[in-house]
Formats: structure tokens, C-alpha cells, sequence
């Protein structure tokens, strides 16, 4: 049989999505529903004076309206869960429990939910609720923060500090023959997946105890049951929740708790399941977002070019009640041989909303302001962008000292730059037009970490020779359900249409939040670990059943090939799965499995490798950049479906390029609510701004990772993607531009 | 969104006695606009008059030009040969607005009376003049990136944002309205005004009055429309401009320009349009055209862009118009309205 993994299988669930029949969280019909509406703060800071709901409870419909004064109460957000620091510097969470006091910390903030029989009735009813405020002014930015701090750890992990310090960066900087400082900032972006926020929530009496159902748009089933049975003093089990579909997260998702608790509580409080959708509008203030940047990057090298010392300090906000830290110097930590490296970050306490993780977390951004200046010190030194990068190659991690799981960027630099044609390019800044524009040729490292987290499956094979592999995974379009399937099909030794993978749902094997790029190489090793051990079981079926051909052979005479196991020996002697099943008169059989990353973790530095090279036109007089081509070149160990992968990447690449040119939210310097709160005002790149993205791979396993040698890919083509536009658009115009997104009236020129 | 009813009109006649009445009415077309409001809070009808089954239409020959009839989809006039071939500024301007599927859903009538996309207009909790009357501007002193650089006043800052509007101010289209007081006809420039003190007010047509038609006068010169916008297609104009050329050999007879995303109304530029008429085309003449219609300019704190951008703009409009420099795509169509192209080779 022919391995699955690996091949480029269609989207086992795309037809499903094409027809409508995939189910989204707010698409489930819960018989009894009703519908909440949010009534969110106007202002950014101050407190709730009172809340008349007078004219709501009178409207056509209304069963409720919970402010903070009636609502249920809830237990305080958890310390850490599952490991992950919540509260504190650095916590990755807003720690606010909704509706709990009549504090206001950020404009958009929820201060009631109003719960009526129909949705129309519940908005039109939110429409009537009367709050006034005793304001406060709010601090907007970080000129004007009041609250500072060093957060020691990002999200707790003692692997990601912070504020470090190798060698001597200052003393090094001050020394340097060749040496650069620039002041790098990136606005604020929102993820805007397609599929807004929406819970359904649904309480039972099991046995004389309370049980809650949430329908929510998650991508960490554990997370959320761990969060809502504490907020709701329930015991975990009596928490259940379901996700088999995401329409796109891209870090959001995951980490925002409000939404599900609030449903949960109107839910109880009317004693019907009830329903919350939120708006588009509302995304912009309880989704989580990209925090702003103001990076200072300061290089220092030898005359040829060599890195001396790097020193990458951040400033960024975040809420009132959430540390989340944009942690900036995830890529400056690891990517060149510099002996003398330092970062710092420094985090402000605004009255906006909480940030969260957004596709490539620090690295989106921070790779950003890293790559832009290594450009510039190219620049400064008339060396080649890629021949600098060459001088400066980190053959081993120059902050731990560990070697590379696995590294093959030389490969990736090569191959891009055959790709674009960069040797046929002018490097001379502003020496390449065509008609109006000016022509210009970037490009950047990109890289991700290549985490891998411990997670459980469960494999059940059938008597009709079926196979179901389950873990609690999730589906956000990254295409789990397909690759999942593919690695469990060669797991059990099946062809993939008898396999089928489920997730999404917290009674299945627990797994963790899908982030972090990991989720491959997390699921991956936890589905065969169960695959290995339900054939393990079968096997002895077979083996004691004196009616098999098998009988009486020991395990490790037997493999697993193609619905049958199967003597090694002897090929003749075999037996398919169904029939072993049948005979021992199990409808089913089932067993499960463990995996989680081991001691090859304190032996080496594990991270994908890439290069992103790009060609852009830029019309100085109006402003407008266009990308003419993209090509990404990766080294990200085995793929496992070619198809699927090179979906995420250019999405990926999608996502890097609407941040480059297009995407940011303003809050008003004022009031502090989102300027634009739609798609319509809110750009990401349409079809038409975006080129043909070429994607190459270096398809080389990674020894360590796992057995399966796959890292992840959901990140690293938005990572190194800013900055290779940012450095094309130099090379157009023979201009720098340091301040994202690069839109016309930055780049317009009288 | 707030209680309405709804009623559906088959003749103008219907539809008018319908509105002009109640002061809460209001009409809706393809409902791309007023519905969106409406989801919004930021309008607040109670009462609907549906006007797409009103027999409006059709584009029909009219005295050498051409009569569209108000219920037209955008998609359905941009893509007619004789709007195309003989008034391409129209077309080009529809179809670098919107997307496919807004532009199947929107009328004539509509567009030119779509609301602002100043953010603030948009949030209801925000200050806005154009929205509340009396409760302020919050764009003046907020984010102005998209705000007007002419024309405005401190009760409001806000631009119009149809690109159909900036066409037909520069083709000198005619509106035909029907209302309570019976049938007028309005000159397209003359339909929007300026803020003032009642920004709530965006155009000259009073409570009730329907548009039925807008009429496109004979014209025998070149016509042509560019847009700046933030991303290569479906964006609103940061700048845009229209321009509709007649010349006399090889001197320029007259010369209409009307720009757009600069001021409450498509904004016609009488002193370029002067200092262009009687002269031969050139790359210097349009330059000092485009610096003269934008000498009065008054920029707040972060639109400033928008005038050297205008300039450029205008200026390689009328090059491009002119023949002096080429179209950046077929006449007609979104290629040649949009500046900068399509991502791609
Ligand atoms: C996401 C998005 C992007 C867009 N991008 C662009 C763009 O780039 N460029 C652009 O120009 N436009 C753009 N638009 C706006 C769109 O083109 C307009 O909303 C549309 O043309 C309005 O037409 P409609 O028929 O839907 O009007 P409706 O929404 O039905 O009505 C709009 C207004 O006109 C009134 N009205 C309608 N018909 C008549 C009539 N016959 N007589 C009197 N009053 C009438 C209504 O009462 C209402 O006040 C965009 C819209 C959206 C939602
Ligand atoms: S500019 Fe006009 S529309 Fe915008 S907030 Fe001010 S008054 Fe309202």
C-alpha cells in the first residue's frame, strides 16, 4: 500500500464547506434558543454610573438583561492553565471576568447582555439600554501610559524570557566599527477570521447535578472547559464543549474567555439555552488583537559585515487586565551568530483592548524590525542583503548555545533567490522602472519555532473494516481533518477513505490549543501513538484465536499492511482486521495513545527555516505598492500533505502582505473606541493584491522532532513576509520606511 | 437594528406618496447602503419604501445621450456597450467601486445618495453632526485620514464616497426627480452640497423626492476615471478623479474635472478647468491645472497626503484622458480606473 502521508490528498472537508454542511458554532439548532445581544462601553476608562434596562425589559421579546449587578457570579480567572501563565506580566489572558463590577476598562468592553426570543428583538432591545458613566480619562498610548512593567517570562515559559542578556551587547555596540540603531513601529491588526465569535450555551440537570453544553468558536476545547467549570464553580466534567469547525482563527479564538462565560451566564439566568453572535464591530474590542510596536534595533558588526552585537528593545501595550507581551525578539534571539545579544521588553498598561497572539506572535512583527535593519546594515556596508545574511548564519542558537534539530536555509536563500532573479536585478536603490513605477527587490529570513506539545488519541477499529482516530484538535481551516487522517491511515496500515478523524470536542483525548504552529507535530505522534497500540491489541486477538492463520506467531512476527495483518515470514498468512474482529465478536476494538516531546528537546533548538523574496512596483506619486511576485522558500522538515501545506502558506504569505501594506486598526485618540470596526474600512488583501505566490520546499525530515520529522507551517510564510516587501519597497525608491503598514499617504511623494 | 415597516411601491407615483408623509421614511433600493445603516443603529426608519419594482429600469437613447433609469444595477450600467464606449468615465468608475456582488445589488439611484464612510458617522457612540445633529464632530479632532480638504466646515469634515458621483459631475449629468411637489430636473453638480451647518443634509433633494432617471447629456469628447484606494480593488477612493475632455484639433475646447474623496460633494475644479480651455495638452499645462485646483486646499491633521496624491492624480488623469500618456488598461473597465494595477506579472 501506498503511504498516505505526504500526498497531496484533497481537503477531506472542503466539500463539506463548499455545501454549507460543515456546522459552525452559531449554526447548531438547539431547540429553545434564545439570542443575546451585547451592550459594550462607550468609553475607554471610568465606571458604570447605573445601567437603566427599563426600556429593554419592556420591548416585544425580552426575557433578560444581565448587567453587572445581577449577573451569576464567577469564581476569578484561573493562575495558569495547562501550564500557560493567565494572570500576571506576561499572562497570555484578559483576567476581567465579564459583568462582575462596574469597572471600565476599555471602550467596547461588555456591561450587559440583553436576552430576548428572537435575535432582531435582543439587538433592537440592547439599542434601548441606557448607560451612563462616571468617566475617566483614558491613556491611549504609550506617550501617555502611567502603567509600565518588565514582564519577566512570555505566557510563563522559562524558555522565553523576556529581558536577557548574552555577552556584552552595550560594550560591544559602543565598540563597533559598523553600527546602526533604528526605531521600528507597527500598528495595531486584527486577526478578522470570516467566522465572527458565537457560543451557544445549554444547561441540564444530569442526576441531580448542573451540566453545560457550549457550542463555541474555539480552538482549545481544554482550555475553555478548564476556564469555564472554575469561572462557574462546576466540576471539569460536567463541562462539555464542541468545535468541529473554526472559519479561521489566526491566534484569536484561543485565548479570550469572555464570550462563552457570558452566554453560559444568560443561559442560566433565563433557563434556556441561548445563543450569543457577536458582531463584527464587536471583534475589534473582545477578540484580542496584535499590540502596537515601537521597536528600537540597534546593530553592530565588523567591516565585513560580521555581527558583533544586537541589542532589540520593545515597547508595547496591553490591557488593564491582561500582561500579554508581544514578545518582539522571538526571531533577533536566534537567528544570526551575534556573540553579544541583548532584548528588553517593556509593556504599557492602556485603557484599550486585550491583545492576544496573532499569526507569528512577536516573531510577525519583531522579524519584521530584525530583517528591516539587517537590510539597512546591508545597505550601510554595500554588501548583498543575502551575502550579509551568509556572513551572519547561526549555525547553532546563539542564545542557548544548542545545535539545530535540523537547518537548512542556505538551500532556501539559493533557491529563492533563482526564483526571483535576484542576480538580474540592479541592486542600486531607485536604478529599476517601468512606466510609472519604480521596480524594487526584497527579501527576508523567515523562521518559526518548532514547538511540540503532549497530547492523547484513540484509535477504534471496526468489525465492517472501518477505522475512526479521534483527539481533541481542532479544524480552523489548517487542515487537520485531512492530515490527520492521512498519518492515522498509515498508522493502522488503511487506506485513508476507511479511516476518518475526529476533534473538536473535550470528551475526545485531551490535546492542547491549536497554536504555535505545533499542532502537526503534536497530534501527529499522539494519533499513531493510539494506531500502534489499538494494532497492538488487535494483534493479540489474532494471535490467541486458535481459528486465525495467525495464531500462536508472537507480536513482532505480524506487521499491519493494507486492512490485514500479516505474517512477515509469510506473506500468505494473513488475516484482515474485520474478520479477526468478527470472529472474537467485537463490534469494535480501541485503544489509546500518548505522545509528548522528550529529552531531544534539552539537546537541541528546534525552528522551521525560510526566505521570502519579492519584487514590487511602487507609484510614488500615488502612493500605491504592488507585489509583483512572491517566493517562499521553506524548510520546514517532512510535508505532510503538499496541498493543504501550501494553503497555509500562502494564506500565510496573505496575511504577512495585508500587514506590510494595508492592515491597522486606529483607536481614537479620544474616546479610545476602533475607528473602523468594519471589512469594508478594514483591508485585508483581496484577490487582486496579491501575486501568484510561488512556494518551494526543502521536503527534508527533521531527525528529532518526531518520528514523523514534520515541523509546523501555520506561521512562517507571514513572518518574513513585512519584511521583504518593506525592503523592496527600498530598493523601489531608495527610501526607508519604518512604520507599518506601508499605505499611500506614508509612501506619496509631492 | 430598530422596528420598521416594510412596503414594496410599483410606480414613482406610489413610492413618493409613500415617503413624503412621514418623516421617518425613507426609500431603499438595493439597500447596500441603507441597510447596512440600518444594522448599524446609525439609521433608525420606520418605514421602508421598497423601490426596485418601479419600471426604472432601462437605459434608453435620449436626445443624443443617454437616459438611466434609477432602479439600473451598477453592474448592468457599467457593462452596456453604449455607456461604455461612449461615456467610459461612467463605466470605469462603477466598476472600480464595491465588489461584483454589491454592484449586482445596487441602483443608479442609490449610489450617488450612499452615505459618508467617515468612521465616526458609522458608530453610534461617537460624536457626529451628520448623524445627531448638535452632538458634534468627532472627526475633527480624531482620526481625518479619509476627510475632506475642501469645502468643509466645523460641523463636519466628511467626503462622499461614490465614484459613480465624481463621474457624472464631470459629465454634467441632469437628474431627474419626481416628488410630492411634482417632477424637476437637478444638474448633477448641484445634487450634493456642502456641509455648513447641516451636514445632516447631504444633498438638495427634499424629503420624498425620487430619483427616476439620470440623464447623460450628448458628448462627443474623451472621458476617464482614476481611483487611489489602500488596496488593489474593493476600496473605497482615498482619491479619485474624473475627467471629460473636448478638444478642437489640437487644442483642448473644454475641459471638466471633478474630483472625489476630497469634499462633501464631487468637487469640480473651475480655475484648472479655465486655465485648461483653449490650450494644447501638455505635461507642464496639466501640471499647473492640478497645482491650481489644489491651491485652496485646507488639509486637518492627517489628510495633508491627499494633496500632493490629488495632484499626481489629476494630473496623469488628464494626461492619460489626453492621449499624452497611455490608459493602464482597456477604456471602460477597472484596469484602466485603478491606479497601481493588479498584483502579478
Ligand atoms: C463593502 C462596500 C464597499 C463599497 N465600495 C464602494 C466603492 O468603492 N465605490 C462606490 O462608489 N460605492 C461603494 N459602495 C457603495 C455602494 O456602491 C452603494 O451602497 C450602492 O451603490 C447604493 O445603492 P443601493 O441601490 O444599494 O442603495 P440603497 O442602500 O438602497 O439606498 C441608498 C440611499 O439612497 C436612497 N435611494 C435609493 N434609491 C433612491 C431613489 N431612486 N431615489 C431617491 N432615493 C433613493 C435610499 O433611501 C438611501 O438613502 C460600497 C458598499 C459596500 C457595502
Ligand atoms: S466629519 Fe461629518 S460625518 Fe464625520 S463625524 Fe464629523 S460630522 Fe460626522
Amino acid at each position: 500500500m501506498v503511504e498516505a502521508t505526504g500526498k497531496p490528498l484533497e481537503r477531506v472537508d472542503g466539500r463539506l464547506k463548499v455545501m454549507g454542511a460543515a456546522r459552525f458554532s452559531a449554526e447548531w439548532d438547539v431547540p429553545g434558543l434564545a439570542y443575546g445581544a451585547i451592550v459594550s462601553s462607550n468609553v475607554a476608562h471610568g465606571s458604570v454610573r447605573a445601567i437603566d434596562s427599563a426600556a429593554a425589559l419592556r420591548a416585544p421579546g425580552v426575557l433578560a438583561v444581565l448587567t453587572h449587578e445581577n449577573a451569576p457570579r464567577l469564581q476569578p480567572m484561573p493562575e495558569k492553565v495547562n501550564g500557560s501563565l493567565f494572570r500576571g506580566e506576561g499572562g497570555i489572558t484578559e483576567t476581567r471576568q465579564p459583568l462582575q463590577n462596574a469597572t471600565v476598562e476599555y471602550a467596547g468592553q461588555p456591561l450587559a447582555v440583553v436576552v430576548a426570543d428572537t435575535l432582531e428583538r435582543a439587538r433592537h432591545a440592547a439599542s434601548l439600554v441606557r448607560v451612563t458613566y462616571d468617566v475617566r480619562p483614558p491613556e491611549l498610548t504609550l506617550e501617555a501610559s502611567t502603567r509600565r512593567t518588565l514582564p519577566e517570562t512570555f505566557t510563563g515559559n522559562q524558555d522565553e524570557k523576556l529581558q536577557v542578556t548574552v555577552g556584552d551587547p552595550k560594550t560591544a555596540l559602543a565598540a563597533a566599527p559598523v553600527k546602526l540603531t533604528r526605531v521600528y513601529e507597527s500598528g495595531i491588526t486584527h486577526h478578522n477570521p470570516i467566522e465572527q465569535l458565537a457560543s451557544i450555551a445549554r444547561w441540564e440537570t444530569r442526576n441531580g447535578a448542573e451540566f453545560l453544553t457550549l457550542y463555541d468558536t474555539t480552538r482549545g476545547v481544554e482550555n475553555l472547559q478548564e476556564v469555564v467549570s472554575s469561572s462557574l464553580s462546576l466540576p471539569k466534567d460536567n463541562v462539555y464543549i464542541i468545535c468541529p469547525f473554526i472559519g479561521g482563527a489566526f491566534g484569536s479564538k484561543g485565548w479570550m474567555f469572555a464570550p462563552p462565560l457570558l452566554t453560559a451566564m444568560a443561559a442560566r439566568v433565563v433557563k434556556r439555552p441561548v445563543k450569543i453572535e457577536w458582531r463584527r464591530q464587536d471583534m475589534f474590542a473582545v477578540a484580542g488583537q496584535r499590540a502596537a510596536t515601537r521597536q528600537t534595533l540597534s546593530l553592530g558588526a565588523a567591516p565585513d559585515g560580521r555581527l558583533t552585537a544586537l541589542q532589540h528593545d520593545t515597547q508595547t501595550h496591553s490591557s488593564q487586565s491582561s500582561g500579554y507581551t508581544e514578545p518582539c525578539a522571538r526571531v533577533s534571539r536566534m537567528m544570526y551568530a551575534v556573540p553579544n545579544l541583548g532584548f528588553a521588553h517593556q509593556l504599557h498598561h492602556l485603557h484599550l483592548p486585550s491583545p492576544c497572539p496573532m499569526r507569528g506572535p512577536g516573531e510577525t512583527v519583531g522579524g519584521w524590525a530584525l530583517e528591516c535593519a539587517m537590510d539597512e546594515l546591508a545597505a550601510e556596508l554595500n554588501l548583498d542583503p543575502v551575502e550579509l545574511r551568509l556572513r551572519n548564519y547561526a549555525e547553532k542558537n546563539p542564545e542557548t548555545g544548542k545545535p539545530w534539530s535540523s537547518k537548512h536555509l542556505r538551500e532556501c536563500y539559493a533557491r529563492g533567490q533563482e526564483l526571483i532573479g535576484w542576480s538580474k536585478r540592479n541592486p542600486k536603490p531607485r536604478s529599476m522602472r517601468e512606466g510609472n513605477s519604480l521596480i524594487g527587490y526584497g527579501m527576508a529570513t523567515t523562521m518559526y519555532p518548532a514547538a511540540r506539545r503532549p497530547a492523547a488519541a484513540k484509535a477504534t477499529l471496526f468489525a465492517d473494516g472501518r477505522a475512526l482516530v479521534q483527539s481533541a484538535t481542532h479544524e480552523m481551516g489548517n487542515g487537520a481533518y485531512t492530515i490527520f487522517r492521512q498519518i492515522s491511515a498509515d498508522g493502522l496500515g488503511l487506506p485513508v477513505e476507511q479511516v476518518r478523524f475526529e476533534l473538536g470536542d473535550s470528551a475526545l483525548p485531551a490535546a492542547p490549543t491549536s497554536g504555535g504552529s505545533a499542532t502537526t507535530a503534536t497530534i501527529g505522534p499522539a494519533s499513531l501513538a493510539a494506531c500502534r497500540n489499538v494494532l497492538a491489541a488487535l494483534k493479540q486477538l489474532a494471535i490467541r484465536d486458535a481459528k486465525s492463520p495467525l495464531y500462536g506467531a508472537t507480536a513482532d512476527d505480524l506487521e499491519a499492511r493494507d486492512g490485514r495483518l500479516v505474517r512477515k515470514a509469510n506473506p500468505a498468512q494473513a488475516e484482515d482486521y474485520g474478520t479477526i474482529l468478527r470472529r472474537a465478536k467485537l463490534p469494535s476494538l480501541e485503544a489509546s495513545g500518548e505522545a509528548k516531546p522528550g529529552e531531544e528537546r534539552e539537546n537541541y533548538s528546534f525552528y522551521s527555516f525560510g526566505a521570502i523574496f519579492v519584487k514590487v512596483r511602487v507609484d510614488e506619486l500615488t502612493g500605491t505598492v504592488r507585489v509583483d511576485k512572491l517566493c517562499a522558500v521553506l524548510d520546514v522538515g517532512r510535508l505532510m500533505n503538499p496541498r493543504t501545506a501550501h494553503s497555509q502558506i500562502i494564506g500565510g504569505v496573505a496575511m504577512g502582505l495585508g500587514a506590510a501594506l494595508m492592515e491597522e486598526t486606529q483607536y481614537d485618540p479620544r474616546s479610545g473606541r476602533a475607528v473602523v470596526r468594519n471589512l469594508a474600512d478594514y483591508h485585508v488583501p483581496s484577490m487582486a493584491d496579491t501575486p501568484d505566490i510561488q512556494v518551494e520546499w526543502l521536503n527534508i525530515p527533521d531527525p528529532h522532532i518526531s518520528e514523523l520529522g514534520a515541523r509546523g507551517i501555520g506561521e512562517i510564510g507571514c513572518v518574513g513576509t513585512p519584511a521583504a516587501i518593506t525592503n523592496a519597497v527600498y530598493h523601489a525608491t531608495g527610501r526607508r520606511f519604518r512604520s507599518l503598514p506601508l499605505t499611500p499617504d506614508k509612501i506619496v511623494q509631492g | 437594528m430598530h422596528p420598521f415597516t416594510y412596503q414594496r411601491a410599483t410606480t414613482p407615483a406610489q413610492a413618493v406618496a409613500a415617503v413624503a408623509p412621514a418623516p421617518g421614511a425613507a426609500f431603499v433600493a438595493g439597500g447596500t447602503s441603507q441597510l447596512d445603516l440600518m444594522k448599524e443603529d446609525v439609521l433608525r426608519p420606520s418605514l421602508l419604501v421598497d423601490v426596485t419594482a418601479l419600471p426604472l429600469t432601462t437605459i434608453s437613447a435620449l436626445n443624443g445621450g443617454l437616459r438611466l433609469g434609477a432602479g439600473v444595477s451598477n453592474t448592468a450600467a457599467a457593462l452596456h456597450p453604449e455607456v461604455a464606449a461612449r461615456y467610459p468615465a461612467v463605466s470605469e468608475a462603477l466598476l472600480a467601486g464595491a465588489s461584483t456582488q454589491i454592484r449586482n445589488m445596487a441602483s443608479l439611484g442609490g449610489n450617488p445618495l450612499q452615505r459618508t464612510r467617515c468612521p465616526y458617522f458609522r458608530d453610534p457612540a461617537q460624536a457626529c453632526n451628520k448623524r445627531e445633529p448638535g452632538s458634534g464632530c468627532a472627526a475633527l479632532q480624531g482620526i481625518n485620514k479619509v476627510h475632506a480638504l475642501f469645502g468643509a466646515s466645523n460641523s463636519c469634515v466628511a467626503t462622499h464616497p461614490s465614484d459613480l458621483a465624481v463621474a457624472l459631475a464631470a459629465l454634467d449629468a441632469q437628474v431627474q426627480v419626481t416628488g410630492p411637489n411634482g417632477p424637476r430636473t437637478i444638474a448633477f453638480p448641484d445634487l450634493h452640497r456642502l456641509p455648513g451647518d447641516t451636514p445632516q443634509q447631504d444633498t438638495t433633494l427634499a424629503h420624498g423626492e425620487l430619483i427616476t432617471s439620470i440623464d447623460l447629456p450628448a458628448f462627443t469628447g474623451r472621458s476617464h476615471y482614476l481611483k487611489v484606494r489602500e488596496r488593489a480593488s474593493y476600496a473605497f477612493a482615498l482619491v479619485s478623479c474624473a475627467v471629460a475632455l473636448e478638444m478642437e484639433g489640437q487644442k483642448i475646447r473644454r475641459a471638466r474635472v471633478a474630483l472625489g474623496g476630497v469634499a462633501h460633494k464631487p468637487w469640480r475644479v473651475p480655475a484648472a478647468e479655465a486655465l485648461l480651455a483653449g490650450k494644447k495638452p501638455s505635461e507642464k499645462l496639466f501640471r499647473a491645472a492640478a497645482e491650481a485646483a489644489f491651491a485652496d486646499a485646507k488639509p486637518l491633521e492627517h489628510n495633508a497626503y491627499k494633496i500632493p496624491m490629488g495632484r499626481n492624480l489629476m494630473e496623469r488623469a488628464l494626461l492619460e484622458t489626453s492621449g499624452l500618456q497611455p490608459l493602464q488598461g482597456p477604456a471602460g473597465t477597472a484596469f484602466a480606473a485603478s491606479v497601481g494595477g493588479v498584483s502579478g506579472e
